[in-house]
């Protein structure tokens, strides 16, 4: 790896705990991800992603900056990314998948609340995060209430930016969400200084659906049997399809995709066809939080999908490419992001219904349904998602964790005993 | 063939060894923090031909013995059902985890619920409010049995409880009362759980927390129901390892 320390230090990071943060992340990289056997070959690239997680990219977006580019960060897949890329913007989501900084997140947050929320604060105040450094603006929104108002704070540290989404889907809701579409069009123009014309947003709606193509054919091919990639590589590609350069990612994606459909032709698996097959639905999994997915895959069971907006919830639903004028396209971008089945919504009854389909199209023995800790949407959804698998005769195991580490022999045991009922 | 079982505990060690399908040796320790050569110690004065463990050590004496493994959940439903061969149901409150189990008619495990990462209202649990009281554990029960029913304590956390009882004794409250009260507002947190699982009878309680009459009594008069305690409670994971070491 070249030498990132003068350009970290410029961004204002702590360089002596950032070491420490690499130094770990490494190593739970090497337990992870790098012990698995028959990894793809194309994971290469990913792994090179990863092991320049603050260095290469970060290097890039920097030198798009100096020629003119403005760099966007998010936390949330609502925020309809294709208007940064039509002004010239780069959209980064930001991780927040890490307890990081807690202490400081701890001064000015509660101490109950869910981790991710406690990770973005953290990663901000400790100066962790080389992304959130060099953001020229945060786009945050109010899908929950502890983000919602956790955005106020952070506000006070980095220009931040809010929009508001809708609770429930009624026509005023999708009025409210196109103005607030329009509302975000113009503050990234302000931004950029540049006009989104409806050329330019055309051509940036086909980039993101291009991403959302190549990983829609990843996810195709995990459900064959015995499935060609482990849960925690798809994991990871949908992972880091939120922080690169989407073209290239794109171009990358499709190779490993064409390694894939040979595997499937030699009908050879990253595991045995008798592997127990699982569908992880729930909370958002960001980067670097594999705690779960880990321990999953190293009881016996493989994970073929996941019902997460890191997964199948930012790739379901495509944005009509048709449109031509500016209206038009909004109104693309609209319908599409009102798709999204996230527990925020009441009532969110196609998100029980994706749900079954998934378990059925992947051919799932059961679903492990995650969610983090205080995060009341998904935990008392995950009520109704039981009930309803149950009535499919899905078995369903439910748990509640957050990015420590002290529950990890308690998380085997419920784990492995799940996977033993689903032999 | 002599099968050996062994159930290493977060507070004890549980080992059973079976031939032709009867136990012909059983055996309980207190674990300490070296389970390994806790375990070793046990092995040297047995002898077996198959091994498999369970419990939260199982994992430590896959590496050290190359033992097989299954989850307690398992070995439970194969102890209890050993036991109880219509067994559908199994609480089992053990050192640090409670969990409640439910079978189908064969046997086999159809769902499960288990406390998370503390150990509240488990026996390790029980075993620091004991101590806070100045009850030895095993007249612990007995006492709260005398226990009037005139307060209530809402917290399960260990930490929070203890507070909670020790500003109750600065109250002048009765140590029986107090105890009593402890003991209710696990079986209520019990009995939730099992509620969450599907109670179908036969119901099974096992674990250390099963030699607790209390907690027996407080159980029933929740669930509405008998409840089917083993002669040893504690040794049904191990039966149940025993006998799965012999299928292997």
């Amino acid at each position: 790896m070249a030498d990132y320390r003068e350009m970290w230090r410029s961004l204002g990071i702590d360089l002596e705990s950032h070491d420490n943060l690499l130094d770990i992340l490494g190593k739970l990289y090497g337990d992870i991800y790098l012990s698995q056997n028959k990894r793809p070959e194309g994971m290469e690239y990913l792994d090179f992603v990863v092991s320049e997680v603050h260095g290469y990219r970060i290097k890039e977006l920097l030198d798009a900056q100096k020629v003119g580019s403005k760099v966007f960060g998010t936390f949330c897949v609502f925020v309809p990314e294709e208007l940064i890329w039509a002004a010239d913007g780069i959209c980064v989501g930001l991780c927040a998948g890490a307890e990081i900084g807690k202490g400081d997140a701890e001064k000015v947050l509660p101490r109950s609340i869910c981790p991710l929320i406690k990770s973005f604060m953290g990663f901000k105040l400790a100066h962790l995060c080389p992304y959130t450094e060099l953001c020229d603006l945060i786009i945050g929104e109010t899908t929950c209430d502890g983000k919602k108002k956790a955005f106020e704070i952070f506000s006070e540290f980095k220009s931040t930016y809010v929009m508001e989404t809708p609770q429930m889907k009624r026509e005023k809701d999708y009025d409210l969400w196109r103005n607030e579409v329009y509302k975000l069009k113009e503050k990234v123009e302000e931004v950029t200084g540049k006009e989104i014309t409806p050329e330019r947003l055309k051509s940036a709606i086909k980039l993101i659906n291009d991403r959302r193509r190549a990983l829609k054919r990843l996810n195709k091919l995990r459900r064959e049997i015995p499935v060609p990639i482990s849960g925690r590589d798809a994991l990871l590609i949908n992972q880091i399809s939120f922080y690169d350069d989407p073209k290239r990612f794109t171009e990358k994606v499709n190779l490993l995709c064409d390694e894939l459909e040979k595997r499937i032709e030699r009908k050879e698996g990253v595991v045995s066809d008798k592997t127990v097959r699982v569908l992880l639905a729930g909370s958002p999994m960001a980067l670097p939080n594999w705690k779960l997915p880990g321990v999953i895959e190293s009881s016996g069971a493989v994970i073929v999908d996941e019902e997460s907006c890191i997964g199948e919830r930012n790739i379901r639903a495509m944005v009509d490419e048709s449109g031509e004028t500016m209206e038009e396209l909004i109104d693309a971008l609209v319908d599409r992001y009102m798709q999204i089945d996230c527990a925020c919504f009441t009532p969110n009854n196609e998100r029980i219904e994706h749900i079954i389909q998934l378990a059925k199209d992947f051919k799932v023995d059961g679903v492990i349904h995650y969610t983090l800790q205080f995060c009341d949407p998904y935990l008392v959804e995950s009520y109704k998602v039981e009930k309803a698998l149950e009535k499919e005769g899905i078995p369903v195991l439910r748990i509640e964790t957050d990015y420590s580490m002290e529950d990890v022999e308690q998380l085997k045991t419920r784990i492995e005993a799940f996977v033993e009922v689903l032999r | 063939m002599k099968c050996l079982g062994i159930d290493i505990g977060s507070r004890t060690i549980k080992l059973t060894i079976m031939k032709n399908g009867k136990p012909i040796y059983m055996h309980k320790s207190l674990n300490t923090y070296d389970p390994i050569n806790e375990v070793k110690k046990h092995l040297n004065d047995v002898e077996y031909d198959v091994m498999l463990a369970t419990g939260y050590g199982r994992s430590l004496a896959q590496r050290e013995f190359n033992a097989e493994t299954v989850t307690e959940i398992k070995a439970f439903a194969v102890g209890a059902r050993h036991l109880f061969p219509e067994c559908r149901t199994i609480l089992d409150i053990g050192g640090q985890d409670t969990k409640a189990i439910s079978l189908n008619d064969a046997g086999k495990v159809v769902k499960f619920e288990m406390n998370d990462r503390c150990a509240a209202g488990t026996g390790r649990f029980l075993e620091v409010m004991a101590k806070i009281l100045g009850y030895e554990i095993d007249e612990f029960g007995n006492a709260a049995l005398k226990g009037d029913d005139n307060i209530q304590i809402s917290s399960m956390c260990t930490v929070f409880a203890e507070t909670e009882v020790i500003s109750l004794l600065a109250r002048g409250e009765k140590r029986e009362n107090i105890a009593r009260a402890l003991h209710r507002a696990i079986a209520k947190r019990s009995s939730a759980m099992l509620k969450r699982v599907g109670v179908i009878e036969p119901v099974v309680f096992a674990g250390g927390v099963a030699q607790n009459p209390c907690m027996i009594e407080f159980l029933e008069e929740m669930l509405d129901i008998s409840l089917v305690v083993p002669e040893d409670p504690q040794i049904v994971g191990a039966l149940g390892a025993a006998i799965l070491a012999g299928e292997k």
